[in-house]
């Protein structure tokens, strides 16, 4: 007897989620406010149900979200009931921890890495829960359920640790920490058919409405906290919705009218480019993803 | 399918879209591992099955364009589709397990995709590990290499029981049906020496995409399915649903009222009411549900998470199993394994590792390295240690004992890794094929056992602990030795009786019914007693193989006979129970008249009154039948029984 491919999806994060929990003494969810990690919260409470999540949401925030995101991240840590704990880039930079980049509408997507592993030694965490899933990107198809990061919060790809069966090991040093990936297994239609099977609510971000942008290297962008016109560009109004969600610098917008998440569903099964194609940061050269990651990046 | 559960309207207030229209059956999940040699073309085959599902989206396909024309390799190299980390598109090999996802209408699909690269063994065993089916890769031009037999062999090892061998570039040696064939036979042959109950050839070319998704034209001698048909239609759900196994994960305990074990049912099903004994304490209770956030399951079946709440308040932590009362896994600390070592530094056998197995983690050392096997020729060579990307037999001792199967039989109880606990690396991964056997009977110490010309010993069909596993006990063989009339049978007739209808596998044998038939060419010179003993014993040991706990009554007065029936057994498995009352009373009670034929002079010879009767000196238990009653007997020895694990602890079928 053989569950759907959802359910035995769901069967594993959960089983990820709780062994997390079991073998690290100070785990911390990474929220993005994205639907990967909002699916994450969800599938959290349904591996502790009836108690609470037993660890905090860490958000790093650039700064630069989409208003919706915030308004969405309070409301959601408010009824799932967990400790929501919010690490500011801005912080960072007003303490000489890094600097912004030169230039217009400078991206954070780097700085946040610093954010992110100052806020895990602050809280002490040994364990940072994040919704990356394997099929977004060639760097990520590599990755371990149970990633093992250095002192320095480093990924060695070439120095993994071997992962059979089931049996994850979370063994460590002192100061090193791991990033684990309950998600490993999903596909991005995967997540938007559980979000639909669940009824999980996401931002309206996500879905199809009418928004101020302006066409930058290919890619739409929303005009926002961050991203200002730049001399010669025009904003307009476009029918547009998100496919990931960072921030308004570097998050392209997809032009589409699918508005409920059955329409979405239908648009991603026979989506033509990739969930991270609207995505700048990933853009910049052939092995970017793998570059960011080596340093700490999520 | 369709219906919101009441959770998720708890977690989120604002308003979700409703649910999609019920659509067809969800589809069902195949994970499978791929190999080849290097260059075998396996990048290309993955590509083109990623490419023809439509799993590459246009602007990254378009990206693959770009670079193929860059590196001046044509329109599409569809194998830069898959070589994901920069180390690799350098040296232009894979060199590490990465996971690849497509889907068709039917299944969904996750690629273990491992290289063929000649020192990453380990990660071809890591891909392997949970996989169901495997696809190895032969290049039609150079037919079964070394390393495509490897990559049987580990598939084998690793229990995967579907094996596709992909015959590539077919094109390059035009499409010859008779180089398919030759390749088909010379893999069947090798493969005859592995467990490998399905076995199908497909002869291919990833280039042009011939019999991967669409039917080859060029093949049309060739009349099996096309490879993705054939990964689509296998039928590769291969769990274990019998024995029932639950690694407590995580005990959620919201407050005093409620407290649940979480983990994901390892094999076998389970649901409310039932019995269940949680090992390695062994206390029993009752299942009283199936907690999901979801609601509760009538039912839930091997790969659930779940929360099991019991009936009663018994202490249970991560680490310990909860399984069924009948159905008991083997609870030992010295076990022995096939192991694929993988650390940079060989296997130290004078170390201590850490084990990891199942949500359990003790301390553990190798005790023996039984042999080493090379992994191109198959063959088992002596071995002191093992290296990177060696596999060998090892027998192991843990600080505390496992909850385990074999391997063979339960991939998730019969797996565990090995870590170093200096670098905290995992250096090794194993399977267990059994407890380890209990140590030899020194040859000089063991009885001459007659042994008819012309025949060899196979070993037993089917091993005693898989029977053992089966009925929830051990076997062992319960002596029951004293004079005539001291009460053997009565006891031994109680407890078989009570060991019976608790569930066990029994057997009793008496001396009055093996003189009926087996022995009945038998007198009673001293001779024939110890020749009635000796094939005794030996039928008691061939009950004791098939499971069962062997009550055996036989007054047996010498003490040599009794313990040559002793050393026919493992250490631990026979009981000798002196029964033991006084000549005057079993005279008084006589059950036989034995006593009052020998007083009229009918019978010589018997123990007791004129033969000797030799008490055992250090007997694992005794009966004082004048002291105490059958009842309080029988239940002295279920303890015992218990004591020495023959009975599962404290929960065991109660006689």
């Amino acid at each position: 007897m053989q569950r759907g491919h959802l359910a035995q999806l769901e069967n594993e994060a959960i089983y990820v989620l709780r062994e997390a929990a079991a073998q690290f003494e100070q785990p911390v969810l990474l929220f993005s406010g994205g639907k990967d990690s909002i699916t994450m919260v969800h599938l959290a409470r349904k591996a502790f149900w009836p108690a609470r999540i037993p660890f905090p949401l860490l958000h790093v925030d650039t700064g630069h979200n989409f208003p919706e995101t915030i308004a969405f991240r309070d409301r959601l840590a408010a009824t799932a009931g967990a400790e929501l704990v919010v690490r500011t880039v801005q912080a960072s930079i007003d303490a000489g921890r890094c600097a912004e980049e030169p230039g217009p509408n400078p991206s954070r997507n780097a700085l946040q890495t610093v954010t992110l592993l100052d806020a895990l030694r602050e809280l002490g965490a040994d364990a940072a829960l994040g919704g990356g899933r394997r099929d977004e990107e060639k760097a990520r198809a590599k990755e371990r359920f149970f990633s093992h990061r250095d002192r320095f919060g480093q990924w060695d790809p070439k120095n993994q640790r071997p992962e059979l069966w089931n049996l994850f090991n979370g063994s460590r040093h002192r100061g090193e920490h791991f990033r684990v990936f309950p998600l490993s297994n999903w596909t991005e239609l995967d997540v938007w058919q559980y979000v639909a099977r669940e009824g999980i609510a996401l931002p309206s971000l996500y879905f199809s409405h009418l928004r101020k942008v302006v066409e930058r290297d290919g890619m739409i962008l929303a005009l926002g906290p961050g991203n200002a016109l730049l001399p010669g560009e025009r904003a307009m109004v476009r029918r547009v919705r998100c496919r990931t969600v960072g921030d308004v610098t570097c998050t392209g917008l997809w032009e589409s009218a699918a508005a409920t998440v059955d329409e979405i569903v239908r648009e991603v099964a026979g989506a033509r480019r990739a969930e991270r194609g609207g995505r700048a940061d990933d853009q910049r050269s052939e092995a970017a993803m793998e570059d960011r990651k080596k340093q700490g990046y999520f | 399918m369709t219906a919101v559960s009441p959770f998720a309207e708890m977690l989120l207030e604002e308003a979700a879209p409703p649910a999609p229209a019920a659509s067809a059956a969800e589809p069902d999940l195949l994970r499978f591992t791929t190999a080849g040699s290097v260059d075998d073309g396996k990048s290309t085959l993955i590509g083109r099955l990623l490419y023809e599902t439509g799993a590459i989206p246009e602007d990254q396909l378009e990206a693959v364009r770009a670079a193929s024309r860059r590196r001046g390799e044509g329109e599409l190299n569809l194998a830069l589709l898959t070589d994901g980390l920069r180390a690799e598109r350098e040296q232009n090999i894979t060199i590490d397990v990465a996971y690849r996802y497509f889907a068709t209408p039917r299944r969904r699909f996750i690629i273990a995709d491992t290289p063929g690269h000649l020192q990453y063994t380990r990660n071809m065993v890591t891909g392997a590990s949970t996989a169901e089916l495997a696809v190895v890769l032969v290049d039609a031009r150079k037919g079964v290499l070394t390393q495509s037999r490897r990559h049987g062999f580990l598939s084998s090892l690793l229990g995967i029981t579907h094996v596709v061998v992909a015959v590539n570039k077919m094109d390059l040696v035009g499409w010859d049906e008779a180089v398919f064939e030759e390749i088909a036979a010379a893999y069947r042959a090798f493969a005859a020496r592995l467990e490998v109950p399905d076995l199908v050839f497909i002869p291919v070319s990833a280039l042009y995409g011939d019999n991967v998704v669409e039917t080859s034209a060029h093949m049309p001698w060739y009349a099996g399915t096309t490879l993705l048909h054939h990964l689509e239609s296998v039928n590769a759900g291969g769990q274990n649903l019998v024995d029932f196994r639950l690694p407590v994960q995580y005990v959620v305990r919201p407050h005093q009222d409620f407290r649940g074990f979480a983990g994901r049912v390892a094999s076998g099903t389970i649901g409310p009411g039932e019995e269940v004994v949680v090992l390695p304490g062994g206390h029993a209770s009752r299942v009283r549900s199936v907690e999901t956030a979801d609601g509760p399951l009538a039912e839930a079946v091997a790969g659930d998470s779940v929360l099991l709440t019991l009936e009663d308040e018994i202490d249970v932590s991560r680490g310990d199993m909860v399984v069924r009362r009948r159905n008991l896994p083997t609870v030992a600390s010295r076990f022995d394994a096939l192991v694929c070592w993988m650390g940079e530094r060989p296997l130290d056998p004078s170390a201590s590792y850490l084990l990891r197995h199942t949500t359990r983690t003790v301390g553990a050392s190798v005790t023996e390295v039984v042999y080493r096997i090379d992994v191109d020729t198959l063959h088992r060579e002596p071995a002191r240690t093992l290296g990177m990307n060696d596999i060998g037999r090892l027998q192991l001792a843990t600080a505390r004992p496992l909850c385990f199967d074999p391997y063979a039989r339960n991939h998730v109880t019969g797996s565990f890794v090995l870590v170093d606990p200096h670098t905290h690396a995992t250096v090794a991964a194993g399977m267990i094929r059994g407890e380890a056997q209990e140590p030899p009977v020194p040859a000089d110490a063991a009885p001459p056992r007659p042994v008819s010309p012309d025949v060899a010993w196979e070993g037993w069909n089917v091993p005693r602990a898989e029977r053992e596993a089966r009925n929830g006990h051990r076997a062992a063989v319960l002596w029951l030795t004293g004079l005539p009339g001291a009460g053997k049978s009565t006891i031994a007739r109680a407890l078989e009786r009570g060991l019976f209808e608790a569930g066990c596998q029994t057997m009793l044998l008496d001396g009055d019914q093996v003189r009926h038939g087996l022995c009945g060419d038998l007198g009673f010179s001293a001779t024939d007693r110890a020749e009635n003993l000796r094939r005794a014993g030996e039928a008691a040991r061939l009950f004791f193989e098939q499971g069962c706990i062997v009550l055996c009554t036989f007054v047996s007065p010498f003490a040599a006979d009794r313990e040559r029936v002793r050393r026919l057994l493992p250490p631990g498995r026979f009981l000798e129970v002196h029964v033991r009352a006084s000549v005057e009373t079993c005279v008084a009670r006589d059950p036989k008249g034995l006593y009052a034929r020998a007083a009229r002079g009918e019978l010589a010879g018997l123990t007791g009154v004129d033969a000797p009767y030799e008490a055992p000196a250090s007997p694992e238990l005794v009966a004082d039948t004048e002291a105490a009653d059958v009842e309080s007997i029988v239940a002295a020895i279920a303890l015992r029984l218990r004591e020495e694990g023959i009975l599962p602890p404290a929960s065991g079928p109660e006689p």
